[in-house]
């Protein structure tokens, strides 16, 4: 258990910033995401903190220690790879006990250790088994069994739920929740699917080309995203962003227009004629007319059970609704969704969000 | 119509197949037949008289025997493990450590490595070894052929380290190996199928090998079995086909009993472990 901190981190692959000047805390026992699209540095920053890469600039300490060019074996952590990396010609006993038999634990010993994490994890019985002889979830299991055999300080996940279907999948992910709280071990996790950060973790941070551009609870993120990449990367389906350029009493868009009554204070530095953009959740829109609403041609109406996702096409942009209950559009009718202003995310020029 | 050609083209596809399988299957049957015929030529017939006569006479040769069972057996072995240890170990740094022009490297080496034991190296190769006083030595043959057969062997060894994925090795480092321990428990057991074909490939190629041995090796009694067969010879030059061929059955054996022990015990298969 240890407080982990970074420091203006930045890693450079030739001219490629890889990281760009990430600083973060994690905290004793905290569960922190690392959620972005693919090349946006987050696997470089786990791997810079399991001694996998070296950093270009800045400190990386782990329980107070500065570890930023310690070997991977002196930060004692504990890491699910992707592929899980099971050692092909080792059995299953003897692949969760290496982590022990590098640090010279006895073979008895070893073996009682190692039966006893088995068998929280309800794997005691593949003991004798190599990995090539278990299934997908168990060889995940066997990977996580691995990574805390040795009660490390902290544990890095490189996207350990991407090879599991999708049942499994969310099933792996309450256990690995379930896992981490009852063990407390301070906890780094790449991913970038939203839905797995969101629930998994107590802080998302979400990362773009190189740089963490928010790093907040996971509702907050969700609710207060700062700048327009964050509120469309996360929900699913993601946010739906329209531009406007505002005119004091209205903002215009192609094919339709608000008024902008209720936000005069969020928009007191917005000059007239500023291009803005206007966010709502799909789970904001509901069918029927009002003051703030949009109207189209229905696109797709998919009904998904619990509700369904009826989109609709305003000028050049798809608007996606998400529908509970079952009476639905017809399709290819001309369809109104209603919005509360409150509901509104409301980003400048930049991109970044005003309040 | 369709069908008779149908029917036509697969005849001609099997009598062209038979034909070229006879090809390849006939020495081969010679081999198996003529050593145990006591009046052996060049066509293939049961052995008639059937006898061992031919054996015993092979047996009764101790210059060919110690050849075959001792100096063979010394310069092949000695070359395997010299190839097979350096090659990985190379391969390996070739593969993960970032070099530039590693590959330049390993295509470079391979070209020229035909040239190391060709006829066109000879001269300086045997006056470099007589120089260093290895003439007439297994260790100047063993040197002279490992020079020879290692590019080749790194460049396959290469190619199978390249195939492993780097997440073993690091999931090991995390675990807290250090680097010489990870070699050892991770990354060497991985690459053992490929140390294996390489080993076979190193063992047969010196086994058959017959020009290095034959002029950098001096006396008689250090000569090889692919020199030594020539003592099956007339003295006007024509083989003894009864005892060549004797001999050259015994010869082929330890070469066929290593592949199998080898595919018995470790097997060139690969193994998975790697979720993708």
């Amino acid at each position: 258990m240890a407080h982990v901190s970074f420091r203006s981190v930045s890693k450079h692959f030739g001219n490629v910033r890889a990281v760009d000047d990430v600083s973060f805390d994690i905290d004793d026992g905290e569960f922190v995401c690392l959620l972005g699209p693919s090349g946006c540095g987050k696997t470089t920053t786990l791997r810079l903190m399991a001694g996998l890469e070296q950093v270009t600039h800045g400190t990386i300490h782990i329980a107070g220690k500065d570890m930023t060019t310690a070997k991977p074996k002196e930060r004692d952590i504990g890491m699910v790879f992707q592929d899980y990396a099971l050692f092909p010609h080792m059995t299953i006993l003897d692949n969760i006990g290496y982590p022990l038999k590098v640090r010279g634990v006895p073979a008895e010993k070893r073996r009682e250790r190692v039966t006893e994490v088995a068998r929280s994890l309800s794997m005691d019985h593949l003991l004798d088994r190599r990995p090539a002889q278990i299934s997908g979830g168990q060889q995940q299991r066997t990977s996580v069994a691995r990574a805390v055999v040795h009660k490390p300080q902290v544990f890095l996940f490189d996207e350990p739920l991407s090879n599991l279907d999708a049942k499994l999948r969310l099933e792996a992910r309450s256990f690995l929740k379930h896992l981490q709280r009852e063990l407390g071990v301070t906890s780094l996790y790449v991913t970038h699917d939203q839905a797995e950060a969101m629930a998994l973790a107590d802080k998302v941070a979400v990362m773009d080309a190189g740089k963490i551009v928010q790093l907040d609870h996971p509702l907050s993120v969700y609710h207060k995203p700062t700048n327009t990449f964050v509120a469309n990367f996360l929900g699913s389906p993601p946010m739906n962003l329209l531009q406007v350029s505002f005119d004091g009493d209205l903002f215009k868009g192609e094919g339709f227009s608000l008024p902008t009554g209720p936000f005069e204070k969020r928009l007191q530095d917005v000059a007239h004629g500023d291009r803005l953009t206007l966010g709502v959740r799909p789970e904001h829109l509901r069918l029927g007319n009002g003051t703030w609403s949009l109207g189209g041609q229905a696109y797709a109406i998919e009904p998904l059970g619990p509700e369904s996702l009826v989109s609709i096409r305003v000028a050049d942009y798809l608007v996606t609704a998400r529908i509970f209950g079952d009476e639905l559009p017809a399709v290819e009718g001309h369809t109104e969704l209603a919005f509360e202003p409150a509901h509104v995310h409301l980003f400048g020029t930049d991109g970044l969000r005003l309040d | 119509m369709k069908h008779v050609w149908y029917v036509l083209t697969r005849v001609g596809f099997y009598v062209l197949a038979a034909f070229f399988a006879t090809m390849f299957a006939v020495p081969m049957i010679w081999l198996l037949t003529a050593p145990f015929s006591a009046r052996a030529n060049l066509g293939v017939q049961l052995p008639d008289p059937f006898t061992l006569q031919n054996f015993a006479n092979v047996f009764a040769n101790t210059f060919a025997v110690r050849a075959l069972f001792q100096n063979s057996v010394i310069q092949s072995a000695g070359t395997m493990l010299v190839v097979v240890l350096v090659a990985t170990l190379a391969a390996y740094a070739l593969s993960r450590a970032p070099i530039r022009g590693r590959d330049a490297l390993s295509y470079g080496l391979v070209l020229f490595s035909s040239i190391v034991t060709g006829t066109a190296a000879m001269v300086p190769l045997f006056l470099m070894i007589f120089n260093v006083g290895l003439i007439d030595t297994h260790t100047g043959v063993i040197l002279v052929l490992t020079g020879g057969l290692l590019p080749a062997a790194i460049f396959i060894m290469r190619d199978f380290v390249d195939s492993i994925p780097r997440s073993y090795e690091e999931s090991a480092l995390v675990a807290g190996a250090s680097p010489f321990g990870m070699f050892r428990d991770i990354a060497l057991p991985i690459v053992r199928p490929g140390m294996m074909v390489v080993g076979i490939w190193t063992f047969v190629n010196v086994w058959g090998g017959f020009f290095v041995p034959f002029i950098l090796l001096r006396s008689p009694e250090k000569m090889p079995a692919s020199v030594a067969i020539y003592s099956f010879y007339t003295e006007g030059g024509t083989p003894i086909i009864t005892l060549t061929t004797a001999y050259a059955l015994l010869y082929t054996l330890p070469v066929l009993a290593l592949y199998l022990f080898v595919n018995w015990k470790y097997g060139f298969r690969f193994f998975g472990g790697i979720k993708s």
